[in-house]
């Protein structure tokens, strides 16, 4: 009895400490951002629609803002596309896009053709500011607060139970708001 | 196929070393070419290039995973390294680089983790584990020691004897 302590005990906290792993493990291999809790990185970037602005950090400051990174080489940008559509609509936060190495004609166009949910829209053509937000899989949304501060972070398309789940009741009541 | 496997026991001693020899020598230089494939950037200096070289392979890409941006075709591999040169020709250090990369995309960056306060049972397991092992047979070989009466003779029923 007393050989199969050892062995059998030594099984179980094995088992136990791979159990907490696999629990705690990244679901699909997603990342936790670093920015969570930390302040959104700065930015200035020429605006899509209108080139001779800039959409920049500093106008945002102290309002709510989400922060969509997407691109018209991206599939699940374009499936997440009606979902962006529907933020606006609700007319709850502002959406801020920033269009991620692409081309900004066809940027524009795809704009037109699938409506465009963004309030503004920068232009991060080098991938510099990208990877000042730690972004590497488009698309991946952010949800920035009146400090500058980055509360919640979406890898991969921005669904209604994401919306629901983990935006909106972060936000303020929009009563309050309006 | 067939005609270079019949070929090859007639080569003369010589053909068949230099061959080898030179087998050996592209298999050494295969990981570089490799790199140079996806990876053109020439540091100034030789130990800038080697400085770039150790980064750029020590730094995950975020898209991939389980390659180094040195090795990755995908684009944010090669904006990646485009910053790792940026600032090295700066003159930052490679620990400048490290945070930089760790502050954006987590300790998961980095294939090899740092020491810190997280990831110290990381790298204390592997010891604390081999010497539990070490304990563990220490007292199996004690106890078997225990076994045989002191005078640890050969057995008398050896039928060599």
């Amino acid at each position: 009895m007393n050989r199969f302590a050892l062995p059998v005990g030594v099984f179980m906290l094995l088992a136990v400490v791979l159990a907490i792993g696999i629990k705690h493990s990244p679901e699909k291999g997603l990342i936790k951002s670093p920015l969570l809790g930390k302040p959104a990185p700065q930015f200035s970037l020429p605006n899509l629609t209108d080139p001779a602005r800039v959409v920049s950090s500093a106008d945002l400051k102290g309002r709510w803002y989400l922060f969509n990174v997407w691109g018209t080489w991206c599939g699940e940008c374009r499936a997440e596309h009606e979902m962006l559509l529907e933020v606006r609509r609700a007319a709850v936060v502002p959406l801020v896009g920033m269009d991620w190495k692409d081309d900004d004609a066809q940027a524009l166009s795809w704009l037109a053709q699938l409506g465009n949910p963004y309030d503004a829209v920068a232009v991060d053509r080098s991938g510099r500011t990208a990877i000042d937000w730690g972004v590497y899989a488009a698309p991946e949304t952010f949800l920035v607060n009146p400090q500058g501060i980055v509360v919640f972070k979406q890898v991969g398309a921005l669904t209604p139970e994401v919306w629901m789940r983990d935006i909106l009741p972060r936000l303020p009541r929009v009563a309050g708001k309006t | 196929m067939d005609r270079r496997i019949l070929q090859s026991p007639h080569k003369p001693p010589a053909a068949a070393l230099l061959g080898l020899l030179a087998a050996g020598a592209l298999a050494l230089l295969a990981p570089q070419h490799a790199a140079w494939g996806v990876d053109p950037t020439q540091m100034p200096t030789p130990e800038l290039q080697a400085r770039y070289s150790g980064l750029t392979h020590e730094l995950r890409c975020m898209q991939c995973q389980n390659e180094a941006i040195a090795d990755s075709p995908v684009d944010l591999a090669a904006d990646l390294r485009r910053e790792v040169r940026d600032m090295l020709l700066a003159g930052k250090s490679d620990d400048d680089v490290r945070d930089f990369m760790t502050a954006r995309y987590g300790d998961f960056i980095l294939f090899r983790p740092r020491f810190a306060p997280r990831t110290a049972w990381l790298w204390l397991a592997p010891g604390v584990l081999l010497l539990i092992g070490a304990f563990v047979s220490w007292r199996i070989v004690r106890a078997r020691i225990a076994l045989v009466p002191g005078d640890n003779q050969p057995l008398e029923e050896d039928p060599g004897r």
